[in-house]
């Protein structure tokens, strides 16, 4: 599938859908339609589904009810929540349009309306792990089809008929015998007082009469109102009465505030008002940083308050974390046995026996995440009752924290989700809302707090700093014999617990301990490291220097051996097989391991695929270069060819890339290749430019200008997608994170090709112009 | 009092003359369609017209502008359908959409001075926004649908 090359075919994408906006009470009031769904039923979490996901082990579980997912309105307008966080994914489109294709709405006479953080009601809404399609594509579809069911059996009544002889059909319910025809707005009231059907009885569509499923014909939700500056982000929100403020933190993570001196900052005109925010010691998950608050009538004055503010911190334990000496600590760890997280044969005495042994070093700073808008929230809290409007990831978690840090009960906590300007990861921690609730309680009055973007780089949860290392030992056939990779990096586990040193179980899962290649010698280690500043997760997290480390060295065995990299990988991966690591519970990112098995098969498929589309083996000019990487994650399979192109002053270009997805059953394929676009320019722009540093215990980059991101006029002139159609029952599987993690090794394989210069340190930077 | 006429309306200000313009639109004329993204004139998210020249209103000050007419998203097109705007949907162009309002304002005064831009020319005159979800491709065909009819 290919939408790039012609736009035109997207054409007519706009539906006339309104959405409304996010307040808990305009939801009541939604739900609460005169003759609108009140259905009888018991809430159905944790369904036997047709297959088995994670879903139902998440904080809360999954919940399957109409009446709180569903509302028909007399004048047959549907609404349906949306209850996971929209950062550009498309899911709150997506989801909704679940519903309304198994319960034969139609699309334009739809309202999506944002649920708030209410897990309880909605089920887990923390929209982080590429889980939303995976996780809720079939409750959605039971949803929907319990709704339609009962539509049907209310309008079977009201004419007397059996009901398999009347039939839901594009908002209608019709009875083809006698012609007779209700609208959905008609029946909506007898529809309400129909028992919800047992989810076991329900039919649900046959793929072949969707409508939008898998079709890609309908524009996201908020297309209208994001092309004139309607759409609400967290930073749009205002309320009578509301400050704006800007925090001065800690420039070191775990530093403290000893004094500060407001007095210049009260003479900015503007500025109101100068106060201390409490600080949690670190690690502290989510918690704020604490420092000094400006308070002001608009945010430049508060920016320009910040600026003029006099203070003294004293920078703590983290004071000598300096890039340049961690790399070597990482480094040095990865070249002695650390932790054996999976071992099968014996890879040290295999390795000792090898013909030729292959050594790859690899090396990824920090990342920060950048998402466009900074994290910004809005509080109004009064008394011992909160509400927050912000654009978060996991809306039920931050209620759970916002009412933890003020002490008051979780009910009395809303939390109402805005569209957010970008994710990734950053807006999973909620530390921006509960500096909100604790300035707006101090004041007592609604606040804002705005992040900057220096705030955002300095004072976020990075990506870890990894050092990979992997020994590839080959026996006199040029057989890979023996695999050894150790991985060293602070794990996002350091966040939430002093002392942490080894990466946690779902860390050991993204790339390291499930490396899916047919070796008869694995060793996979994961030496110490400690944190020196606050890990999170980002967009794909350790697959990111996994895929780069084992996909590079891939190309170093095809270059050392003088083989195609494709054949080279194939190889590697070897027979169609379920790869079962020998490692006690293998974190599989939450899924069953009978569902989501790893399977060969499918990660031979992709290679196959998108070789054959993106040709490889193509001719390409000289200076250019092909590079091929394969990765699975969050239960996906992709792959990625990139051409590149270097000049003779060592400038890169990047003519074309090929993906191809393997993500199982799927809803939204135009979503799917914009989440892949965008995956190849979040891998390049890692890849050229990503690093965050540190000296003196400060990160040394501040904006867009020393941490950069790619722009327009370096972005891939073309990125193509290929979706692989899934089998009858394949499950669904992840698509926000997934591409990203093949990016840069596939880039970095096909700089070799072009140059014959193995980059084995990211960002590439100026490597290529020595 | 600086005066300055927004999307069509005259508003005053006699507050701090340095205010930054993006402060300015969002927090006292309540814009909220021109969006912060880095306050230095790095990321384009903050673009306005101003006359007929796109601007940074982050690193603008309200003083700047003092007697000028500024276009915001808001005041683009009445309905939202100038041409870029237009363009924008049918090519399917946001992920998140932040940066969009600044992507739109910068294609949209590319084409009062170009018209007809090349692809080469897009590139360039958009390399001043950036947005990090990645949705280039997408911008660049949606801006040379613009510039050919929509």
């Amino acid at each position: 599938m290919n939408f790039i090359d012609n736009p035109g075919k997207l054409r007519g994408f706009e539906k006339h859908v309104k959405i409304e906006k996010v307040s808990r009470r305009s939801i009541l009031k939604g739900l609460g339609i005169t003759g609108g769904f009140v259905l009888a039923a018991p809430v159905m979490t944790r369904q036997a589904f047709a297959y088995e996901t994670g879903a139902g082990k998440m904080p809360h579980g999954v919940v399957v009810d109409p009446r709180v997912f569903v509302s028909v309105a007399p004048d047959g307008i549907v609404t349906i929540v949306g209850h996971r966080s929209e950062m550009g994914t498309g899911v709150r489109t997506s989801l909704p349009l679940i519903v309304a294709e198994e319960m034969e709405a139609d699309w334009s006479r739809v309202k999506v309306q944002q649920a708030h953080g209410d897990e309880v009601k909605f089920g887990n809404q923390d929209t982080d792990g590429s889980r939303s399609t995976r996780h809720y594509l079939l409750p959605m579809r039971q949803i929907g089809a319990s709704a339609r069911t009962m539509l049907e059996q209310a309008a079977a009544k009201r004419w007397g008929v059996p009901a398999t002889e009347v039939k839901a059909v594009n908002h209608e319910v019709v009875h083809s015998a006698s012609g007779r025809k209700l609208g959905f707005g008609e029946l909506a009231a007898d529809a309400a007082k129909e028992s919800v059907p047992a989810i076991e009885g329900l039919k649900l569509k046959d793929a072949k009469d969707f409508r939008y499923l898998t079709k890609g014909q309908i524009g996201i939700v908020d297309l209208h109102d994001i092309t004139t500056g309607k759409a609400r982000y967290g930073a749009d929100v205002r309320l009578p009465g509301m400050k704006y403020a800007v925090i001065a933190r800690p420039p070191v993570t775990g530093g403290k505030l000893v004094s500060f001196d407001p007095d210049a900052a009260l003479k900015v005109p503007g500025v109101e008002k100068v106060m201390k925010v409490q600080g949690w010691p670190w690690p502290s998950k989510f918690q704020p940083l604490g420092g000094v608050a400006v308070i002001a009538r608009n945010t430049g004055a508060a920016i320009k308050g910040r600026n003029a503010l006099k203070l003294v911190w004293d920078d703590g334990a983290n004071a000598k974390y300096d890039s340049v000496a961690f790399r070597k600590e990482l480094e040095e760890a990865s070249r002695k046995p650390g932790l054996v997280v999976r071992q099968e044969g014996d890879a040290d005495a295999a390795l000792k026996g090898a013909d030729k042994v292959i050594v790859g070093e690899y090396y990824i700073p920090h990342l920060a995440h950048v998402s466009m808008e900074p994290p910004v929230a809005v509080a109004d809290v009064k008394g011992d009752k909160a509400e927050i409007w912000a654009p978060v990831q996991s809306p039920g978690g931050t209620r759970d924290d916002v009412a933890k840090t003020l002490g008051i009960p979780e009910g009395n906590v809303t939390v109402n989700v805005t569209l957010l300007g970008g994710g990734f990861g950053r807006k999973s921690k909620c530390d921006f809302a509960l500096e909100a609730a604790l300035l707006s309680k101090e004041l007592g009055t609604p606040v804002k707090v705005q992040w900057t973007r220096e705030d955002d780089i300095r004072n976020g949860f990075l990506h870890t700093v990894s050092a990979e290392r992997i020994e590839a030992g080959l026996d006199k056939s040029g057989k890979v014999i023996a695999w050894r990779h150790r991985s060293v990096a602070p794990s996002i586990a350091s966040t939430f617990a002093a002392g942490t040193v080894h990466q946690a179980p779902f860390e050991v899962g993204m790339g390291l301990a499930d490396m899916p290649f047919e070796i008869a010698n694995i060793s996979c280690e994961n030496p110490e490291a400690a944190a020196h500043t606050r890990i999170g997760w980002f967009r794909s997290v350790s697959n990111i220097p996994r895929a780069f480390a084992v996909q590079s060295m891939v190309g170093e065995i095809a270059q050392a051996t003088g083989r195609d990299q494709k054949d080279m990988l194939l190889e590697l991966i070897g027979s169609p097989r379920i790869v079962k690591p020998n490692v006690k519970d293998l974190w599989n990112y939450g899924e069953p391991q009978d569902s989501y098995p790893i399977d060969t098969a499918r990660l031979r498929k992709v290679v196959e695929l998108v070789a054959e589309k993106g040709q490889w083996g193509r001719q390409v000019p000289k200076g250019h270069g092909l590079g091929i990487a394969v990765h699975r994650s969050f239960v996906s399979y992709i792959a990625t060819i990139v051409e590149v192109a270097v000049d003779d002053k060592g400038k890169l270009t990047v003519p074309r890339v090929d993906t191809a997805i393997d993500c199982g059953t799927y809803v939204n394929p135009e979503r799917i290749a914009s989440q892949i676009e965008g995956a190849a320019i979040m891998g390049l722009s890692l890849a050229k430019y990503g690093e965050i540093s540190f000296k003196d215990g400060k990160v040394q980059q501040k904006n867009f200008d020393d941490f950069q991101v790619v722009r327009i006029d370096e972005s891939p002139v073309v990125t193509n997608v290929y979706i692989v159609p899934p089998g009858p029952d394949t499950p669904p599987s992840g698509v926000g994170e997934p591409g990203v993690p093949p990016f840069a090794p596939a880039l970095i394989n096909a700089i070799f090709a072009a140059t014959g210069k193995r980059i084995r340190s990211l960002p590439i930077g100026k490597q290529l112009e020595a | 009092m600086i005066k300055v006429k927004i999307n069509g309306q005259e508003q005053s200000w006699d507050g701090d003359p340095d205010l930054p313009l993006l402060w300015f639109l969002r927090d006292e004329a309540g814009l909220t369609g021109t969006k912060f993204g880095c306050g230095q004139a790095l990321c384009g998210s903050c673009t306005v017209i101003v006359d007929k020249e796109a601007v940074r209103s982050c690193i603008t000050s309200i003083n700047d502008v003092a007697g000028r007419e500024v276009t915001t998203i808001e005041g683009l097109h009445p309905n939202g359908d100038h041409p870029v705007q237009k363009a924008w949907r049918q090519v399917n162009v946001p992920q998140c959409g932040f940066c969009q309002a600044g992507q739109i304002m910068q294609a949209a005064a590319l084409l009062m001075d170009n018209p007809k831009p090349s692809h080469d020319q897009i590139r360039e005159a958009m390399s001043g926004n950036i947005c990090r979800c990645g949705c280039y491709q997408r911008i660049e065909n949606a801006v040379h649908l613009a510039s050919t009819g929509v």
